[in-house]
């Protein structure tokens, strides 16, 4: 009962979606005033509600274990711990998909509900698009994935008892992505809306900014999160391996970094108009373009992922409607769009119009290598693209844009002249310099660990230098966002250029009692142990490690085999200092009776995550300090309003 | 700088973006042709070997009794074998995948040595139910269903 | 109108028509088994259900051609076709089961709500049987002829138009 209920549901906010957009673009010759204009809001209000009943009946049919649900019975078990099978609901493509529109139908309907600032043309067209991107979804979601059908006869148990997915990481990392990704969607359709009607203005930025910050955000936090659980779960020390599927997150994200620096120059400057409308179709074309990449299975990658044929066709044939479409009236609208304000080379706009051109290079050099594998098999040629060269090419063009970063806050908006912020530069010059010499002479290591290293010093201390001279109490919120999220990038790039330059390894055969060290550590072997939990037996190795001159910690790394399903899992320990961290993994049994053992001493390894928890920290105060900004500008205006009118009155 | 008229210096921008973005193009398009790394089988190793020292990745089937674990207890050799009686000896340091045994598939990540070694520096042995790594569909059927005997695990 | 802004759309051109093409190519992610037209390799597993016999290599070789099952209790697809094989047995194939991985309580249970279209059910604990003829998964159906040559594979659940198709193999095999 429930299930149908949450199908129907469904169907209704299709309907509604489709009414929406009709109603929007219909709008947009009546004109605002038109009956058909007061449609729009309110069906995607309503839209929003319904799309809400029809993900909680499907939290519902998981709650309850329902097994007469075909995703029920293949995603869950009645034997789940309760959290588990809740998550299970969105652990799965159908599940994902119906928290996608979810997502995507509140945030219509909070635009909807809130957003007075947009001439109410623009607000229609953006509706419109909104309604049509959503309707694409429910069309994929109804026609083909749907999440409410029933199983005839219902199954005895479910099948979703693996182990492996029950992981508070998986559990919350897919709708961190997927928010980041609506809240591109959401800016997408502002960006069209603004197109249609050439109406792109520091309002119109005002109002798309804070879309592209929560996106933002949470991309962050998402790469971030994937980054650590790929670190301590695949067991091979890495942490980053350009594996398409990080590849599909990183694109996104390196396009709303973009985005989100070319929209404060539009709210602040009125300038970059067409370059932000640009950036608002690509950061949304990246994150459909990464989900059809990781859903279609044409890349092949180390995270396995359901992949289907035929959704891959349905998504791609999505993209091609919605990006094709955009960009095509992007090409025939944007030259009339009017040109913004001019500005200087040597100012503020000039600085981040480096920054978006390297952040494109990068972005393009990505995509380039995430495709070339698919370009090559068009001419039956297998390759696969790693390391060696994502690294050195993507870093040409992070070097600049890190000096930029350096040094673009402390330039005034418009025009500036270098001379008047020459000690700063000179400061900063000063840093990289010392920093590569003073690193250099005393360690011998590869050339672009030590430019990330020199480059983190020289960073670390110049994003605090916009904050010299200001009252710290008084500064902006969104100013110290910048700060803090620009200092977390160099806290991230001392972490990765440390993790490469200092890490050290030791693959070692060790009969139980004997040692071995791995930097500072030494790692004695106790024994080799059985251990046997609910569903896997494992062999634990007991290790005692220690640190020079700390206490002895014990661990135990394992070699896991589940049964039901049959699999086998290596599960890493980790042994956390402030400096770093020992990384162990045990191998399987050389045939004298000796144990294969790996370990890793990574030197301020965790200071990458720590810098993406600093990044998105900044992205958050600067929201709150957006949002903040923007509730008080609402109410002063509200007051000079009324004050007008008692004025009038009295008059 | 400053010197110049608003329009010219907009016109700087737009062609350095653009000398950035084609020179970005141009760079990856270059690197992607010398970094990727290339999917031999053994049988193309043999014959049209990759120069030494390029990362390539070699699939093929690990040679029954060739595997060999040397006394220091963590290098192993072992020969993948392919059609036409190919055989390309591989040499890996190292924790082996869970999976990996004589008779299975295996695509190991790594580069010929001058010797004639395939040194790996990682090996990639996928097991999923119905899972052939997708560069193991050039071999033959027979060798694939072998593979998947040894690494297919009843499932649904 | 400005030239460059037809770029992006350009580019997105190529980028769809490369992702179109590969999508296209025919992927096929099944494992066909490399034992077809090859004899059954020697078995022999105790029966799942009590009072039925056992089944073994030899009982394939009696001049029958039959239908072998690959199944399991715990495997959701397997309720799927369970209609499809009663079907089968109703138009007169013969169908021997192998439960992969299973115990006698579940397989009892799931005969009694889905129904027994088998003459006789092996129990295969350890996938024996199973990857000695080229399965990879469960459930499949393979068409075995009267001298116990495997000479026919269908992976997957059956579904209804897969019915005739068996008949018309089991056909070919003799019957």
């Amino acid at each position: 009962m429930i299930a149908e209920l949450g199908l129907a549901a469904l169907w209704l906010a299709a309907a509604l979606a489709f009414l929406q957009m009709v109603a929007g673009a219909l709008a947009l010759r009546t004109g605002p005033d038109g009956e058909i204009a007061q449609i729009s809001r309110p069906s995607a209000v309503v839209q929003g509600t319904l799309a809400l009943v029809s993900f909680l009946a499907l939290l519902y049919v998981f709650a309850v274990t329902d097994l007469s649900v075909e995703l029920v019975a293949a995603n869950s078990h009645s034997m789940k711990p309760w959290i588990y099978k809740v998550s299970g609901a969105w652990g799965n493509h159908e599940g994902s998909m119906l928290l996608w529109v979810t997502v995507m139908a509140l945030s219509g309907a909070l635009i909807a509900l809130v957003e007075k600032r947009l001439p109410e043309r623009t607000m229609q067209a953006t509706l419109a698009a909104q309604g049509f991107v959503a309707l694409g979804f429910y069309a994929f979601l109804l026609l083909s994935s749907n999440p409410f059908a029933r199983l005839e006869p219902a199954a005895a148990e479910g099948l979703g008892l693996n182990p492996l997915l029950q992981d508070i990481g998986l559990a919350l990392h897919p709708p961190t992505l997927y928010l980041g990704y609506v809240g591109l969607s959401v800016a997408f359709s502002f960006a069209v809306g603004a197109l249609i009607t050439r109406e792109v203005t520091p309002d119109f930025a005002r109002v798309m900014r804070p879309w592209v910050l929560v996106a933002w955000v949470f991309l962050t936090l998402g790469i971030t999160a994937g980054s650590y659980w790929a670190y301590y779960e695949l067991g091979w020390g890495g942490w980053w391996f350009w594996d398409p599927v990080e590849n599909a997150s990183l694109m996104p994200w390196l396009a709303a970094t973009a985005l989100l620096h070319s929209v404060s120059v539009l709210a602040s400057r009125d300038a970059l108009r067409v370059w932000t409308i640009m950036l608002g179709v690509v950061a949304f074309s990246m994150s459909m373009v990464g989900t059809f990449l990781v859903r279609s299975g044409i890349l092949t990658s180390v995270h396995a992922f359901a992949v289907d044929p035929e959704r891959g066709t349905f998504i791609l044939f999505l993209l091609a409607i919605y990006i094709g479409g955009a960009l095509l009236l992007f090409a025939l609208r944007a030259s009339t769009i009017a040109e913004g304000k001019r500005f200087a080379v040597a100012s503020r706009e000039g600085a981040l119009v480096v920054n978006n051109v390297m952040l494109s290079a990068i972005l393009a050099i990505v995509l380039l290598g995430t495709l070339y594998p698919l370009l090559t098999e068009a001419f039956d040629v297998r390759v696969s693209v790693g390391p060696p060269y994502f690294n050195p090419v993507s870093a040409i063009f992070a070097i600049p844009m890190f000096a930029i970063m350096a040094v673009g806050p402390l330039l005034r908006w418009r025009r500036d002249r270098w001379g008047r912020i020459g000690k700063e530069v000179v400061l900063i010059g000063a840093l990289l310099i010392a920093g590569l010499t003073a690193i250099g002479l005393l360690a011998d290591i590869a050339f672009l660990p030590l430019l990330g290293l020199a480059f983190a010093l020289t960073l670390g201390i110049a994003s605090f230098l916009p904050l010299r001279g200001r009252r710290l109490l008084k500064t902006p919120l969104a100013t110290w966002g910048m700060v803090i999220a620009h200092f977390g990038i160099a806290v991230a790039l001392f972490g990765m250029a440390s993790e490469s330059a200092f890490s050290t390894e030791r693959l070692a055969a060790l009969q139980a009692g004997q040692d071995t060290t791995v930097g500072p550590w030494r790692v004695r072997l106790a024994a080799v142990e059985p251990q046997a939990g609910p569903n896997w037996t494992a062999l634990a190795g007991r290790m005692v490690v220690r640190y020079e001159g700390d206490a002895p910690v014990e661990i135990a790394p394992m070699a896991r085999s589940f049964w039901a399903p049959a699999q086998q899992t290596t599960e890493s320990e980790l042994v956390t200092r402030w400096n770093g961290q020992l990384y162990a993994v045990l191998g399987g049994e050389a045939q004298d009776g000796r144990w294969q053992i790996r370990l890793w001493w990574k030197p301020f390894v965790t200071f990458i995550w720590y810098g993406g928890g600093l990044i998105a920290l900044g992205g958050v105060l600067s929201l709150i300090g957006r949002v903040v900004g923007d509730i008080k500008r609402r109410r002063v205006r509200r007051r000079v309003d009324e004050r007008r009118e008692d004025a009038e009155a009295f008059a | 700088m400053s010197a110049l008229k608003p329009k010219h210096q907009r016109l700087v921008l737009v062609v350095l973006a653009l000398i950035a973005l084609v020179a970005a193009g141009l760079l990856a398009g270059y690197a992607l042709r010398n970094q990727a790394s290339y999917f031999y089988l053994p049988e193309q190793m043999r014959d049209d070997p990759p120069a030494v020292g390029q990362a390539v990745r070699l699939g093929g089937m690990v040679e029954p009794g060739s595997l060999m674990t040397l006394s220091d207890g963590v290098t192993i050799d072992f020969a993948v074998t392919g059609r036409e009686n190919s055989r390309i000896p591989v040499r890996f340091s190292g924790i082996v995948p869970d999976l990996f045994v004589e008779g299975s598939g295996v695509v190991a990540e790594g580069r010929l040595g001058p010797d004639g070694i395939f040194v790996a520096d990682n090996l990639l042995a996928k097991h999923d139910e119905n899972y052939v790594p997708r560069e193991l569909e050039g071999m033959s059927e027979h060798q694939a269903a072998e593979m998947a005997e040894e690494t297919t695990v009843g499932l649904e | 109108m400005n030239w460059r802004l037809w770029f992006p759309i350009a580019a997105f051109t190529g980028f769809l028509a490369v992702a179109a093409y590969s999508l296209s190519q025919p992927k096929d992610d099944f494992v066909r088994s490399a034992m077809i037209g090859e004899k059954l390799p020697y078995f022999e597993l105790p029966s799942a259900v009590e009072g039925r016999p056992s089944v073994t290599s030899a009982n394939f070789a009696d001049g029958r051609p039959r239908l072998l099952n690959i199944w399991a209790s715990w495997c959701l697809p397997c309720i799927a076709e369970a209609p499809q094989l009663a079907e089968l047995e109703r138009r007169g194939a013969d169908i021997v089961g192998i439960a992969i991985r299973d115990k006698p309580e579940d397989i009892a249970a799931f005969l009694d709500e889905h129904g027994n279209p088998y003459s006789s059910i092996g129990r295969d604990d350890v996938s024996e049987v199973q990857l000695g003829i080229g399965s990879s998964g469960v459930p499949e159906t393979f068409v075995i002829d009267g001298d116990g040559v495997i000479t026919y594979q269908h992976i997957g659940d059956v579904r209804a138009p897969d019915v005739p198709v068996l008949l018309e193999e089991l056909r070919k095999a003799g019957a």
